[in-house]
């Protein structure tokens, strides 16, 4: 039992296979591509492994700690940052290799042509907050 | 006038009543949903109305739950007809109930965490919104979880008998999950393996039982108010449980004098080993390296070995616990913060300091990567002039 963050980038993933912006897909790929995304969600519920999903919106402030007294600071959006998350999925299973198989099923969802895009998605396995009771 | 009703006494109750109710010839899952129904009617109504027989009282809550639930259901028409006739408890006696829950949460079919689930909801009486917190999932994702872990187990027999080794493994892996939020999951870890271990006379149940105590009377010691790590050799030994060591101590002898070792009694002994030193200097290494090597020759798990090494470490220099360390594949967690600490102890900071960087970098838990990482900075502040 292990949790895994799947992360989808806007940028700083390595380039998909049917690499098409989706602005570029006709409305019913579109309307596909979300339903996938809904679907799978809801399957892992039922497999008692779905945690968490969110999507982001591509635009964010950065903000700093600017003094005592004073406001924080704040920058961006800076359009050449080489790494943007556009949303996540968090999942609770019991192997990597499950959580492999997952990631692998959801970077098929349907693009341009509904044909499956082959997107990366980024693996990340969640640190615990205690180590095992016994050492 | 109300009292306060003892949580854990009455999820006590749970595996017998489910028992009863299977063999008056309720299907598991319905079962389990009524008895459920029942704990929480008598959370309701026994602070104000406690019941002079608490399981009598159960068996005929549950059961109406379960009657209603099933008049309710008009396609399952076929069942009301068996249930109707209200047919008497089986022979078979409590205890032998509660073994077979055992079996059937902890079947072969379910994946760890299906068996874990469902063991807690059925066997230990929690309900799906506490083990969901315990576990930090949505609570219809656990519900989910328990539902397709029921319907798993739907074909198989009661009175099947299963394997023990199983059980302990799904109890182990309650044990380690520690707590987090109001559920204590190691304490009720300890709770069913001492249930488990009143229903089967197993040296190896009785094992991991005493694996148990002996952790679990260590916890106070082993973290600080800050939540921080304490390492074993620096942890204030007066704020270790003596009543449940000398528990865990007696039930492990019991269990030895039986003479058929088993993996848990091993640990057991190396965990009695720690327990019974008065200061972590008076510690029995040599007795303890023999215990892992009894203990490798029980398992292949190589984190026995890794462990050895840091125990020969201690008995036999950093030199010899290097040399012991050498020999094992430097991919397996938590090598390289037992060769930081090694290197340490033969007089080099400098590479210790650089392995406790990679071992923080490689933690699977943030207790453990926060020690780690104080480690490395402890060393480097006292290298740079």
């Amino acid at each position: 039992m292990a949790k895994y963050l799947l992360l989808k980038h806007y940028r700083g993933a390595p380039s998909a296979v049917n690499d098409v912006p989706m602005d570029k897909w006709t409305p019913d790929e579109v309307t596909a591509h979300i339903q996938y995304m809904n679907d799978f969600a809801k399957r892992l519920e039922g497999t008692g492994e779905f945690v968490d999903g969110q999507a982001l919106a591509p635009e964010g402030t950065f903000v700093r700690y600017d003094g005592e007294g004073r406001p924080p600071v704040t920058d961006g959006p800076f359009a050449e940052t080489k790494d943007l998350i556009a949303g996540w999925m968090v999942i609770d299973v019991d192997s990597y290799e499950r959580a492999v198989e997952l990631a692998g099923e959801l970077s098929a969802a349907p693009g341009a042509n509904g044909e499956p895009i082959h997107e990366w998605l980024e693996l990340r396995p969640f640190l615990t907050a205690h180590p095992n009771t016994t050492e | 006038m109300t009292s306060p009703i003892d949580g854990a006494a009455l999820r006590s109750l749970t595996p017998s009543v489910l028992g009863i109710l299977v063999r008056r010839g309720a299907d598991f899952a319905a079962a389990e949903d009524a008895v459920q129904d029942a704990l929480v009617e008598a959370v309701r109504v026994w602070p104000s109305d406690p019941p002079r027989d608490p399981k009598g009282w159960l068996v005929t809550a549950a059961w109406r739950k379960f009657l209603d639930a099933t008049r309710a259901n008009a396609a399952r028409r076929r069942r009301e007809d068996l249930v109707d006739e209200e047919p008497v408890p089986g022979p078979a006696s409590s205890v032998d109930d509660t073994l077979q829950l055992y079996f059937l949460c902890a079947h072969p079919s379910l994946t760890p965490s299906s068996a874990v689930a469902l063991t807690l909801r059925a066997v230990g009486g929690l309900t799906t919104r506490q083990i969901a917190q315990a576990y930090l999932v949505p609570e219809a994702t656990m519900a989910q979880r328990i539902s397709r872990a029921k319907r798993t187990v739907s074909g198989v027999r009661f009175d099947q008998p299963g394997d023990v080794a199983t059980v302990l493994r799904v109890l182990y892996l309650v044990f380690n999950e520690g707590y987090s939020g109001d559920v204590d999951l190691a304490a009720e870890a300890v709770r069913l393996t001492r249930q488990l271990a009143a229903a089967i006379d197993h040296p190896e149940v009785a094992g991991l039982l005493a694996l148990m105590l002996l952790h679990h009377a260590r916890r106070a010691g082993r973290t600080a108010p800050d939540g921080s790590l304490v390492p074993l050799a620096e942890q204030d030994r007066g704020r270790w449980d003596t009543g449940v060591i000398a528990e865990g101590v007696e039930v492990l002898q019991a269990a030895l004098a039986r003479d058929r070792l088993g993996e848990f009694q091993a640990q057991a002994a190396i965990a009695a080993l720690h327990a019974d030193a008065p200061t972590a200097a008076e510690t029995d290494w040599p007795q303890i390296v023999e215990w892992y090597d009894e203990l490798a020759g029980l398992t292949d798990n190589p984190v026995v070995r890794l462990n050895r090494a840091v125990a020969v470490g201690e008995a036999d220099g950093p030199r010899a616990g290097l040399a012991a360390l050498a020999e094992l594949d430097d991919s397996l967690p938590r090598y390289a913060a037992v060769a930081a600490y090694l290197r340490e102890r033969d007089g080099d900071p400098v590479e210790a300091a650089r392995l406790y960087v990679e071992a923080a970098r490689k933690a699977s838990n943030v207790a453990e990567r926060d020690h780690l990482t104080r480690q490395a900075a402890r060393l480097n502040a006292r290298s740079t002039p």
